[in-house]
């Protein structure tokens, strides 16, 4: 069969993700470290499991990266991406240049002719965004100062690679075989082929007009037919559209030869104040997770051992030279964008290694004789290396240089980029979940809203209030619309088996959210009493009590002794649906209980007088037992 | 006859018969504002924006209410405690009630006799009041003789009658 090969491959991948990651969580190391070390164990030098098609693969995995910055977008609204422009600008624009010039200037030194100094240089002041991200969102570490510099570096990278790209060809000074083998892909398709003979100006222009239309077409398409096939309610036609779309603008900005990690990155920013942001990120998060997980495998397996071991002492000197010169370059920047000395070693150890467009670029350049195999091949061996040591050099700035410095950054330091996560999250918004949505808000309390109907939530969207839309019972929905952060849930859902399955949920994933529940129906409250939510009420009880209240008041009841009769009556009620949840399974006795209840409240409000004057909540403010006393004493 | 604001109190009006004919005979008066607190705050919610703006509108305020436990029912108490703020009713800058006559209106089941040194409470009515008297004096206003229907439950018609007739009488000067 066909798919042999295919499913031989995919299992000793599984299986080394499987294996790898869990031993890795289990140590306490990041799981980027456990796929890493799960890469060399299959890789060519070991088990031999992965051969040749290791870097087809990982060229294929890298796409793990365009949705890792699709899924970044989604996180940082355009107001945001706009108060980071000093930062990416400044700090990113910096280290691409310094470290690039220093690096060249030192391969000069040692005897490279400028051209391909400058080559190495670009290609080695680059990190590793898919590491780097990775790491810092499993350690929390994103929102700190230091995390938000390492990201403004990395994105400017991201965008730095496309002109590094167009330099590239300029600085050839070999001959090469094939000569119009040019554009990197082998298979330069007629568009490919057109846009190669036209001038600067005219692919310029062409990007320019592809940015625009990714993000109108974020505002006025994405959005409205993210809303049409929402509403079809199946749920595998919304995760391929999201597929379709992260996939269509990759395609889309790689033809025109940009970075696609940057045309998703902007789809992402676009859609960031989108509805279907949770259900974006909780569909494309698994693929991204897999593929950067590939990626990183195949990062390991297609570490050079023998080429290393021919030449330890060089590879050795390049690996702990380039760590040094970035991270003293990154402190130096550091100093400059004022953060403070636990930060500063955060945000310059993080970005020390070599990056995955290292590989990208230093393969082009051998392509388009800018540099020689051999070189080629050793720097790509010392950038795979600083890959691997960097979940080590994250575990030693962790367990070492910050319990040192010990100025650890408080939290409540950071309000800024990225967005705080509400403490409530409201789960169904009808008109129950609205009022108590606008109570909160009356107080300024942030509430997250996630409902399923995606004509709900446009209506909401239109009247101001921030509502996600999506199936709330999925854990990776909730846990993107910050239920980690949150402190309480609010179930108000239109239906009792939905309501258990999350109660469920938030239970297994998220055990510090006090659960508050609506019942739909009597046996319902029984339910939820008996799972012991944190608070639960029937849907009707609040507004029939108010109604019964008024009711009294219009029959002439005093409005406080309505008040009184209508709590006391709720309390009672109460009392019986605790006895009742008992029971409830064992329907004789339950039947014949609620029977004796009902017989029980009528004499508990049973009245010898007229109901008018006195409904016997108690016996507060007794006149007539009084008037017998003082009549007989006196 | 200066505008009067009355400030009723009663938890239970249901089983009273003098406040019940009392506040008939008043309520409609003319210059008279009529404040049923029980009534208007069931959930013990007082609007004290409200109960401040009707204060300002009136020269004179009644505070009508039975005795209860040697006091004013607790609704009554929330009403001191919520509406007559420092800053407003008294402390610095807080002179909003300044010059304004404040009469106290009690029922009580204890005869006259009940309220002195020999009798089955042992102190005067007026020393019971005092912290009303207080109250009045330290907002700047004048605390008049209290009026007060001494034995209510026992009450005859003609007695109900005279009640009442005081009560308005009280009011229309």
């Amino acid at each position: 069969m066909a798919y042999e090969s295919l499913f031989i491959s995919a299992c000793v991948y599984l299986l080394a993700a499987v294996i790898s990651v869990p031993i890795a969580k289990r140590f306490g190391l990041s799981s980027v470290l456990g796929y890493l070390v799960a890469g060399i164990v299959v890789g060519p030098f070991c088990l031999r499991l992965v051969g040749e098609e290791g870097a087809d693969v990982m060229h294929f995995a890298e796409f793990g990266v365009v949705m890792m910055l699709f899924l970044v977008g989604l996180e940082l609204k355009p107001s945001l991406l706009w108060r980071l422009r000093g930062p990416i600008l400044g700090l990113g624009g910096s280290q691409v240049v310094l470290t690039t010039v220093i690096i060249a200037g030192i391969g000069f030194a040692c005897g490279l002719t400028w051209q391909v100094a400058l080559a190495v240089g670009m290609a080695l002041a680059l990190s590793s965004t898919a590491i780097v991200l990775q790491s810092l969102q499993e350690k929390g570490l994103t929102k700190t100062t230091g995390g938000q510099g390492v990201f403004s570096v990395l994105l400017f990278q991201d965008i730095a690679v496309i002109p590094m790209l167009a330099l590239f060809p300029l600085l050839a000074t070999l001959q090469v075989g094939g000569s119009d083998d040019a554009h990197h892909g082998a298979s330069a398709g007629p568009i490919q082929d057109w846009l190669a003979h036209q001038p600067g100006w005219m692919v310029t222009l062409l990007v320019i007009g592809a940015v625009i239309a990714i993000i109108l077409a974020g505002r006025y398409v994405f959005q409205p037919v993210l809303g049409i096939v929402a509403r079809t309610h199946v749920r595998e036609v919304f995760v391929a559209l999201a597929l379709l779309l992260v996939i269509g603008i990759a395609l889309l900005m790689s033809t025109l030869g940009v970075s696609p990690a940057l045309g998703t990155f902007l789809a992402g920013v676009v859609l960031a104040d989108s509805e279907y942001r949770h259900e974006l990120e909780a569909d494309i998060e698994p693929f991204k997770g897999l593929l950067l997980g590939v990626f990183f495998i195949s990062v390991g397996a297609s570490i050079d051992f023998s080429l290393i071991a021919s030449k330890p002492a060089i590879i050795a000197g390049m690996v702990v030279g380039l760590i040094a010169i970035k991270a003293a370059i990154l402190f130096a920047l550091g100093g400059l964008g004022k953060l403070i000395l636990d930060q500063r070693m955060l945000f310059s150890l993080a970005l020390a290694q070599g990056g995955e467009f290292a590989f990208v670029l230093l393969g082009f350049g051998v392509t388009e004789g800018v540099l020689g195999t051999e070189l080629a091949q050793m720097l790509i061996a010392s950038v795979a290396l600083t890959m691997a040591l960097t979940p080590l050099i994250f575990i030693l700035e962790e367990k070492v240089i910050r319990p040192r410095i010990g100025t650890r950054e408080q939290e409540d330091r950071t309000p800024d980029a990225m967005e705080e996560e509400a403490p409530v999250i409201l789960a169904g918004f009808g008109r129950f979940g609205n009022y108590i949505g606008r109570i909160l808000r009356s107080q300024k309390i942030e509430v997250t809203v996630i409902d399923s109907d995606p004509d709900h939530i446009e209506f909401l969207r239109r009247v101001g209030i921030k509502a996600f839309y999506g199936d709330v019972c999925r854990h990776d929905l909730l846990e993107s619309a910050g239920a980690h952060e949150a402190k309480i849930i609010i179930i108000a859902l239109d239906e009792e088996a939905k309501t258990e399955r999350l109660i469920e949920t938030v239970r297994k994933h998220f055990p510090h959210l006090k659960i508050m529940a609506r019942a739909l129906t009597r046996p319902h409250l029984y339910e939820l009493m008996a799972a012991e939510v944190d608070f639960t009420i029937h849907q009707h009880s609040g507004s029939a009590a108010e109604m019964g209240e008024a009711a009294l008041r219009e029959l002439g009841f005093r409005a406080h002794q309505a008040a009184r009769v209508t709590k006391a009556f709720k309390k009672h009620d109460l009392k019986t649906a605790i006895q009742a949840t008992v029971m409830r399974n064992d329907e004789k006795a339950y039947i014949s209980f609620i029977r004796e209840q009902i017989k029980d409240m009528e004499r508990h409000f049973e009245d010898d007088d007229t109901l008018r004057s006195d409904a016997k909540v108690d016996s507060a403010w007794e006149t007539e037992a009084l008037r017998r006393d003082t009549n007989s004493t006196s | 006859m200066p505008k009067t604001l009355i400030l009723f109190a009663h938890p239970a009006l249901e089983k009273s018969r003098v406040n019940k004919v009392l506040i008939e005979g008043v309520r409609k008066l003319k210059n008279v504002t009529f404040n049923d607190l029980y009534e208007e705050y069931p959930d013990f919610q007082i609007d004290l924006k409200r109960e401040q703006q009707l204060l300002l509108e009136h020269d004179r305020i009644i505070w009508h209410h039975p005795l209860y436990w040697y006091s004013v029912p607790a609704l009554m108490k929330e009403w001191f405690d919520i509406v007559l703020e420092y800053g407003w009713a008294y402390g610095a800058g807080g002179n909003a009630l300044v010059g304004k006559q404040v009469t106290s209106v009690v029922s009580t089941g204890g005869s006259k006799e009940a309220y002195c040194a020999q009798g089955h409470n042992v102190y005067t009515i007026d020393e019971f009041l005092r912290p009303l008297e207080r109250t009045a004096k330290l907002c700047g206003m004048h605390y008049n003789d209290p009026l007060i229907f001494f034995g209510a439950l026992h009450f005859t018609e003609a007695e109900l009658d005279a009640a009442s007739t005081t009560y308005r009488q009280l009011l229309e000067d």
